[in-house]
């Protein structure tokens, strides 16, 4: 048996170690707003927090995650997440909407660490993948949030 | 287990409903996706809860709570259409925006009502131009049936009422009736002609930008793909089919497979094999372990390399002719300035983030499906003709597509889901791995284009001859709608080009290889404008024009794309200086109805590295629905076409493709994306164009003409090579 801590609640998985952890959030606990895109921390679609940081987690084996705290999009804070769908909210960010979890996982990450990113902090830090192109509006959104963060 | 599963997830609680029987049509019509309140975008999902809802026609079903229920006949893949349809219905039907609520429409009722719904597929940027009358018609006869219900309860005559946000109300008397009220018996109420629909100038809601509907379910992971549905009992598959198109599975050992954990059975699949599990992850693991003898066919030693001298050298074969005017090969024999271009355009893959998926349940007399697909109707029938079931008992759920741009349009994964999950009994999820995805994917053709053209002693063309060679797509799909060897398809952008030149012609070669082709976003047009439209260029060099005047003077006699000029010019700075191995290129193309014209502006490092820093875009669809989401997807467009242009290139080599991953065919990331403007250059009139994809194909010439301008440089392959424009070549 495996326990993983997940949004605040521990689960104990009798599931291969080796499992990528993004196949345990959707697959064994049924939270499916995180998505597989690639498989090979590529595309970002997997992204979740770590211990706060953003990871991939499709490339985290969950037999390695020891005690680490996990936390999906369905998990997030409301202290930034409220903030931030309201940013996106306002420049209607998504479109097929697949990859904005993974977005906003980022974004959540950036924000905690770096409360009023510039322009070049947002190209560096959110590298995921949006095939719809929504990267202005996601760019527009963070700055937005991060106003609204700083009330 | 998976029940359990089910039981603790926290989306089952959303009211996801999987249908134990064949119960669609009628007022609760199979799945929901979770439309959220229109309002106050921050509220929970609809719960389906539909009390007493009545129907009054097939798109419109009102509730006792006034809520407006309306299907939604097209499939949202982030175009927008969840939001811009009902506005088209809602403008008719004079209820309050905030009581809408979106459902999908059923397939299977369409099939049963013979076509009730009209349009289910949903391509060719056809969402509203194709759907908008009759959405409009049917708001505007549920309105008037409400008003007629309305004055019978009074009696009073129908014409003294109205119908006002949500409410029908008689001035005269001062009452007023919720539409809750009266819709059902407004159900009951045949009216003896359909009303008039209102004239653009009327409206109130078409042309405003109220938030995307789905844009709440999208913001919190309760958005319900494909990939996302969970039924009871469900089992995973894993597939992998022959690399090579074309090749077969002679036979394959899969002991080490089956003696894994979780894995339920090993099947072979047309063309491949499958593994189904109870867990994805175990499926796909267990899959890498079967030994497989493929048998690869014809196609095993071709590369890419072969393909584009074979596309090169039917330029100099037989073709077909697809359009003269004038006499172009005498003008051309006697013209004073001659300037010949051949351009190249390789395979390109869709990926889009979903990779394609499909769940399945299949019984001996039916079959229940759950995925994004762009076509519900042929996927019911694609079903129906795989189990030799009648289409009748084929319900397809359509859930939220995470993008589509052509590749969700044929139902390939339908094909192998039904299949497998006619050997279980229990329903399956087929899922492709991202590799799967891109090596299996039907690509947008491999081109060759060839140019001819000619100047007066004034510089001005007098001559346009195309010839191009390129992958059919109808046959590839196996329609052979292919008549006298041209397909629309192919020459889209060629045969239609705007410019006043008086001799022209256009030839056709179709030519097709093992790799299978289909449409990618904006289809004949996302190569055939890369070349005509950096190839207008170079005749602009040749009569030493500006790009931008000299396509003024050979648009001189169309309006519409004067006007989206005018605009383009003004909003991006056209004649203001750039700095060194810095240029701003144009260009203006007109697909699906819509003229984009687009200006970028790049510069090119020492080493060759392109950098896109603006993109500036004027957009002429007549009229707009919903003006930022007509913004939000030519912005979109421009995106996947920078990805095209800067970096898409699919290639083959002994047979199969070499790209894989998102490592292998890159696309651009926020680090890489230019500024976007977007100019609405509206003409009106009788024009709806559409707009999930003109954006896409003026992207790649204008760049090219933006890398020229800052290089002398001229790029006339894709994708662009920072090794051709190294300072040093």
């Amino acid at each position: 048996m495996i326990t993983i801590s997940i949004n605040g609640a521990n689960h104990a998985l009798d599931i291969e170690p080796e499992t990528p952890l993004l196949w345990v959030i959707r697959d064994e606990l049924g939270l499916t707003g995180t998505k597989y895109g690639c498989g090979i921390a590529q595309c970002g679609a997997c992204t979740v927090h770590i211990d706060g940081v953003a990871t991939r987690s499709c490339s985290v084996s969950v037999g390695d995650l020891g005690k680490a705290k996990i936390t999906t999009i369905e998990g997030l804070d409301r202290k930034i997440a409220g903030p931030i769908e309201t940013a996106w909210i306002e420049h209607d960010v998504p479109q097929c909407g697949y990859c904005q979890s993974g977005q906003i996982m980022a974004t959540a990450a950036l924000l905690a660490s770096k409360p009023a990113p510039s322009d070049a902090d947002i190209a560096s830090e959110i590298t995921n993948i949006c095939r719809c192109g929504t990267y202005p509006r996601v760019k527009a959104a963070i700055h937005r949030a991060s106003d609204i963060l700083k009330g | 287990m998976n029940d359990s599963i089910v039981s603790r997830s926290h989306l089952s609680r959303r009211h996801f409903l999987v249908l134990a029987a064949g119960v669609t049509g009628g007022l609760v019509v199979g799945f929901r996706p979770e439309a959220a309140s229109a309002a106050h975008v921050g509220a929970a999902p609809w719960d389906g809860a539909l009390n007493g809802a009545s129907e009054v026609n097939p798109w419109i079903a009102i509730g006792t709570d006034n809520s407006v229920i309306m299907r939604l006949g097209q499939s949202e893949m982030g175009q927008g259409v969840m939001t811009g349809l009902p506005m088209i219905l809602a403008e008719e039907l004079q209820c309050d925006w905030s009581s809408i609520r979106v459902e999908m429409a059923s397939g299977n009722r369409n099939l049963r009502e013979n076509n009730v719904y009209k349009r289910l597929s949903t391509g060719g940027s056809g969402a509203v131009r194709r759907s908008r009358e009759f959405l409009q018609q049917a708001g505007a006869n549920a309105r008037e049936r409400l008003i007629a219900a309305a004055a019978k309860q009074w009696g009073v005559a129908a014409s003294e009422c109205e119908a006002k946000s949500g409410f029908v109300i008689h001035a005269a008397s001062n009452r007023k009736a919720p539409f809750g009220a009266l819709a059902a018996d407004a159900a009951l109420i045949t009216l003896t002609s359909e009303p008039k629909i209102k004239s653009p100038d009327h409206y109130t809601l078409i042309g405003t930008s109220p938030r995307r509907l789905d844009t709440p379910l999208k913001i919190n992971g309760s958005a319900i793909y494909g990939i996302d549905v969970k039924v009871p009992d469900m089992l995973y598959a894993a597939v992998k089919v022959c690399p090579v198109f074309g090749g077969t599975l002679k036979s394959f050992e899969a002991s080490k497979a089956l003696a894994r954990r979780g894995v339920v059975k090993v099947m072979p699949i047309p063309n491949g094999i499958a593994v189904v599990a109870d867990r994805f992850w175990r499926a796909k693991e267990a899959l890498a372990l079967i030994t497989l003898d493929w048998d690869y066919g014809e196609a095993a030693t071709v590369s890419s390399a072969e393909f584009r001298k074979a596309y090169r050298d039917a330029l100099d074969g037989k073709a077909v002719n697809a359009k003269k005017e004038g006499d172009p090969d005498a003008a051309y024999a006697n013209a004073a300035t001659h300037v010949e271009a051949l351009y190249e355009a390789p395979h390109l893959a869709h990926a889009a983030m979903e990779p394609l998926n499909c769940t399945a349940h299949v019984t001996s007399d039916r079959a229940e499906i759950w995925m994004g697909t762009q076509n519900p109707d042929a996927a019911i029938q694609l079903a129906a003709k795989t189990l030799g079931l009648p289409p009748q008992s084929i319900i397809v759920h359509t859930t939220f597509l995470g993008g589509g741009f052509g590749r969700r349009a044929v139902n390939d994964e339908l094909a192998q889901a039904v299949v497998i999950a006619k050997e279980l009994d229990k329903p399956v999820k087929v899922l492709w791995t991202r590799e799967e995805d891109m090596q299996q994917d039907r690509y947008r053709p491999q081109a060759a284009i060839r140019f001819q053209a000619a100047l007066d002693k004034e510089g001005k063309p007098t001559v346009f001859k195309a010839k191009t060679a390129v992958g059919s797509i109808s046959r590839s799909l196996g329609w052979n709608k292919v008549e006298n060897g041209v397909e629309p398809s192919a020459v889209e952008g060629l045969a239609n080009l705007p410019y006043l030149i008086p001799h022209q012609s256009v030839d056709c070669i179709l030519k097709n290889t093992h790799v299978p082709v289909m449409f990618w976003r904006s289809v004949g047009s996302s190569q055939n404008a890369f070349a005509v439209e950096s190839f207008i260029d170079e005749l602009a060099l040749a009569a030493k024009a500006d790009p931008m005047a000299f396509r003024r003077q050979l648009l001189a006699d169309k309006p519409d794309f004067l006007h989206v000029l005018d605009v383009l010019s003004e909003k991006a700075d056209w004649s203001k200086p750039m700095p060194e191995r810095s240029g701003r290129g144009i260009s203006i193309h007109e697909s699906f109805g819509t003229i984009v014209g687009e200006v970028i502006e790049a510069s090119v490092s020492k080493s060759g590295e392109i950098r896109v820093e603006r993109v500036v875009a004027a957009v002429d669809c007549g009229h707009v629905v919903h003006p930022d989401q007509v913004k939000a997807q030519i912005e979109s467009g421009i995106v996947y076409g920078l990805s095209a242009a800067l970096y898409g290139e699919i290639t083959v080599k002994n047979g199969r493709i070499e790209q894989s991953n998102f490592d292998s065919y890159p696309v651009v990331r926020q680090a890489d994306c230019p500024t976007i403007e977007v100019h609405l250059a509206l003409s009106g009139g009788d024009k709806w164009g559409g707009i999930g994809e003109p954006g896409t194909p003026p992207v790649a010439p204008a760049l090219a003409n933006a890398v020229f301008a800052a290089t002398g440089k001229r790029i006339r392959s894709l994708p662009m090579q920072p090794a051709l424009l190294n300072s040093g070549v």
